[in-house]
């Protein structure tokens, strides 16, 4: 490093006897991308002290290309709207701490324009922050780590965020520590590494629903970029997930109750890393853990391929965009107020765009009770024909047939104690998720879900 | 008999070193001692009861998918190694159990690299003996004028497999079409498609992951081909001596980790293959015939070749050829990089031309082309 900023070429001869190898030939990496920056043609373009990640663009540049895209996103795909109240979910990574920074800098430039405005009538939507507590680690640490957070939240005011810190047990219990053995009891009966991970990343997702329903919250914002939306891609498909994939990597996701959006979806995970360090944004990296099972040999399998290719992220990634997505990937009617008079032109007219496409009839799909990922046709025609053969079947049994393939392979437990075990430890928002009954009792729900179908049976037989 | 008994051995090792303290019984039967653990369902099953599940299996594929029609004339592709054995055995034996009425041969393509294909030519002639198949061996020498070792002495060891897959993949169909049958089947199994399944994601292609988990392809062709080891796990893969793709290395590495930890995941590749949403209106690759060889080819290849040929300035007039017929042409000019990757205009093919048309191999015999 010293070689470099001393301009001695980094092939002095002094250099190699007092520096390794691999830190000379980082200096002269240096050496070759200190350039000009490509766009403002002015700074010098950036390249990171560990000589991995290198920018074409200097870091005004650089920062202003993210913002730009995690913009773009918003705008073209109308995430966020003025009269929302949006919900960043905050992991503690380098992902969901940029999508916080942005959506606070967004938030403040609003705030500054409605400010400006003559009547001040312009609505600025509203922002808060969602931390879900699963760590095992000792308190002394959680401790650090939400003073960090605490201070990382009020740092980015005006205008004021509230903070939302739910421990995961509390989606089984409001009791913390009933709570938190229900979890583990729970996590217990999954026996495979990779399910255990998945249910946990199902769990947290209830309570940031939870959280933001509670809250009156319109919009969940997630920090999901380009290399994670990859690396799910994958792991769906080896998980024989194909049909439900194209629901999770869309901008928008309107199956949940709060919808939620993915406004980070086209930057890479080393970009926005970057971006933390460059901007000294800080991030709880103590509570980020190596990922497990097929989850994990996912990872170091994109990593080998993203060596061979640095592009390849996006490249899976435009492949999955590909898929047909699903009627809830697009923005509910009534996540937009009706009353919309004093919004700009602009919001109105896409506003009435969103309604005509409202209008044409929408498929209903059946979602999976764990996953909530949407059933195959054939699944779903198999769990008819089951709930409607068998006459006892218990809560459990009815339960664990209305579950995905995956889920049922990877999560649910294949024991009839240990399942019915699992059931009565489930948090209710899952179990409320599923049929109750079989045929033979409260037959409303079956026959909303296969409507379609008997009315086309109907008119077939007549 | 089969890959996946050999390549279970291994692992009923384990369960057998138990045995003493407590006796495994197989799942199926439960009489006699399990000689295998299946890695699609985890049972740990005797021998017998594996052959009566295996053959069991594939004559549901095939009837379910509805393969063949009686009388129809099917060539075997017996490449002499594991997959391609167990194709023969099980289909010659299914044939004569379930009276399917099928007309089987073998049909083997010999690379002509020298101590490769062998071994495994004289497993493909003693599957003929044993099975009572007949069996045709077609070369490259036969069908090129070229042997692969000839083409690697030409153009090194670099860019060699592109030579040999695009011949090998006509050489099928041609074999084929000197047979004259109605289906080509091949020995492709489960991890064989998942592996194309994540090839097709990691480059883009929506068109053909739409499509590389039909188990029977080609229907619009001359000669479709069927694939009924399509969701039968078989393990051991082998690949050619000379220098493998380094991306597809990648995920063929990727599937083994995969199998070792959850083998059932290569089922679920093909399942979430089968299952994908894609659009109705995505556009496939069309199909166009070769001016020279009339081998169905996509239309991409055909107009690369037309562009080719049109800066080469032998000809007058724009051909639409394969890539073979391309990758054969410039074999026989001396110019053997001519079809390899994309044209970098017209100077540089030019010049290329020029510094090697003193070695050009002009009286090159080229083989019998017609398809």
């Amino acid at each position: 490093m010293a070689c470099a900023s001393g301009g001695c070429g980094g092939a002095g001869g002094g250099c190699y006897k007092d520096e390794e190898e691999k830190q000379v030939l980082v200096s002269e990496n240096q050496n070759q991308h200190h350039c000009i920056c490509l766009k403002c043609k002015v700074e010098e373009s950036i390249s990171s002290s560990s000589g991995d990640f290198t920018s074409d663009l200097c870091f005004v540049c650089f920062r202003s290309n993210l913002f730009c895209k995690f913009k773009q996103s918003i705008t073209t795909n109308d995430l966020i709207s003025p009269t929302d109240k949006v919900l960043v979910a905050f992991s503690g990574g380098h992902s969901s701490r940029i999508a916080l920074q942005f959506v606070h800098e967004l938030q403040e430039k609003a705030q500054k324009n409605s400010e400006a405005s003559r009547d001040k009538a312009y609505p600025v939507f509203g922002v808060g922050v969602a931390f879900i507590d699963e760590t095992n680690i000792n308190s002394l640490e959680l401790d650090k780590a939400i003073q960090d957070l605490r201070l990382i939240v009020s740092s980015l005011s005006p205008p004021e965020k509230e903070l939302h810190i739910m421990p995961i047990g509390n989606i089984c219990s409001s009791d913390p520590v009933e709570g938190r053995n229900m979890m583990s009891e729970l996590l217990c009966n999954v026996t495979d590494a990779t399910g255990k991970e998945d249910l946990l990343r199902y769990l947290r997702m209830l309570c940031l629903q939870k959280i933001a329903y509670d809250n009156r919250y319109t919009k969940l914002v997630l920090g999901s970029c380009t290399s994670s939306i990859a690396c799910h891609i994958i792991s769906a498909t080896v998980k024989g997930q194909g049909y439900s994939l194209p629901a999770d990597m869309q901008y928008i996701d309107a199956r949940w109750e709060i919808p939620v959006v993915l406004p980070l979806r086209d930057c890479v995970a080393q970009e926005l890393k970057m971006l933390c360090c460059l901007d000294s944004l800080k991030t709880l990296e103590v509570l980020d853990g190596p990922r497990a099972g097929i989850n994990g040999l996912v990872s170091s399998f994109i990593q080998v391929l993203l060596e061979e290719n640095p592009g390849r992220e996006r490249t899976i990634v435009r492949t999955a965009e590909k898929l047909s997505p699903f009627h809830f990937n697009r923005l509910p009617e009534e996540s937009k107020d009706s009353n919309n008079s004093h919004l700009p032109s602009r919001w109105r007219r896409r506003k009435k765009q969103n309604l005509k496409s409202h209008d044409e009839s929408m498929p209903s799909e059946f979602l999976c009770p764990v996953c909530f990922s949407p059933l195959t046709k054939s699944d779903f025609e198999s769990l008819t024909m089951k709930l409607g053969s068998s006459d006892t079947c218990s809560e459990s049994e009815i339960f664990g047939s209305s579950c995905c393939p995956s889920c049922q392979f990877q999560i649910l437990p294949k024991e009839h104690s240990s399942m019915e075990q699992f059931y009565s430890l489930l948090p209710q928002p899952m179990v409320a998720r599923a049929p109750r009954d079989s045929m033979n009792g409260d037959q409303t729900w079956l026959r909303e879900q296969i409507k379609d179908c008997l009315l086309s049976d109907g008119e077939d037989g007549t | 008999m089969s890959g996946e008994e050999g390549n279970d051995n291994k692992e009923t090792s384990s369960p057998q070193k138990t045995t003493a303290k407590k006796q495994q019984l197989c799942c199926i039967c439960n009489q006699k001692r399990p000689a295998l653990k299946r890695p699609k369902t985890l049972e740990q099953i005797c021998k017998e009861c594996f052959y009566d599940v295996f053959e069991e299996e594939i004559h549901r594929v095939i009837v379910e998918n509805r393969l063949f029609k009686a009388g129809e004339r099917i060539a075997i592709g017996a490449s002499g190694g594991k997959d391609s054995t167990v194709l023969a055995y099980v289909l010659s034996e299914l044939n004569r159990r379930h009276n399917y009425g099928l007309d089987l041969f073998l049909l083997s393509i010999d690379e002509g690299i020298t101590g490769y294909r062998d071994d495994s030519l004289e497993t493909v002639k003693r599957n003929e003996i044993q099975y009572g198949l007949p069996l045709k061996v077609v070369s490259y020498k036969d069908l090129y004028g070229w042997t692969m070792d000839e083409i690697v002495k030409m153009i090194g060891l670099k860019n060699n497999c592109t030579f040999c897959g695009v011949f090998r993949r006509q050489a099928l169909d041609r074999g084929a079409t000197l047979l004259k049958v109605d289906k080509l089947v091949t020995g492709h199994n489960a991890d064989d498609i998942a592996e194309t399944v994540l090839l097709n994601i990691l480059r883009g292609d929506i068109a053909r992951l739409g499509r590389c988990t039909a188990i029977t392809t080609g229907e619009d062709g001359p000669i479709p081909r069927c694939k009924p080891f399509k969701y039968t796990i078989l393990g051991v893969r082998i690949a050619g001596i000379y220098s493998p793709n380094a991306y597809r290395g990648f995920a063929r590495e990727f599937i083994k980790d995969l199998e070792r930890m959850r083998p059932r995941a290569i089922l679920d590749i093909i399942r979430s293959g089968e299952n994908f949403r894609i659009a109705v209106s995505t556009k496939m690759p069309e199909q166009g015939i070769c001016e020279r060889c009339g081998y169905i080819s996509s239309q991409d290849d055909l107009r690369s070749t037309c562009c080719l040929n049109h800066f080469s300035n032998s000809m007058k007039r724009e051909w639409k050829w394969c890539k073979a017929c391309v990758l054969l042409d410039g074999l026989n000019r001396g110019l053997p990089k001519l079809g390899i990757g994309r044209s970098r205009g017209v100077n540089r093919q030019k010049e290329v031309e020029q510094t090697n048309g003193t070695k050009s191999i002009e009286s090159k015999q080229c083989g019998t082309l017609d398809f």
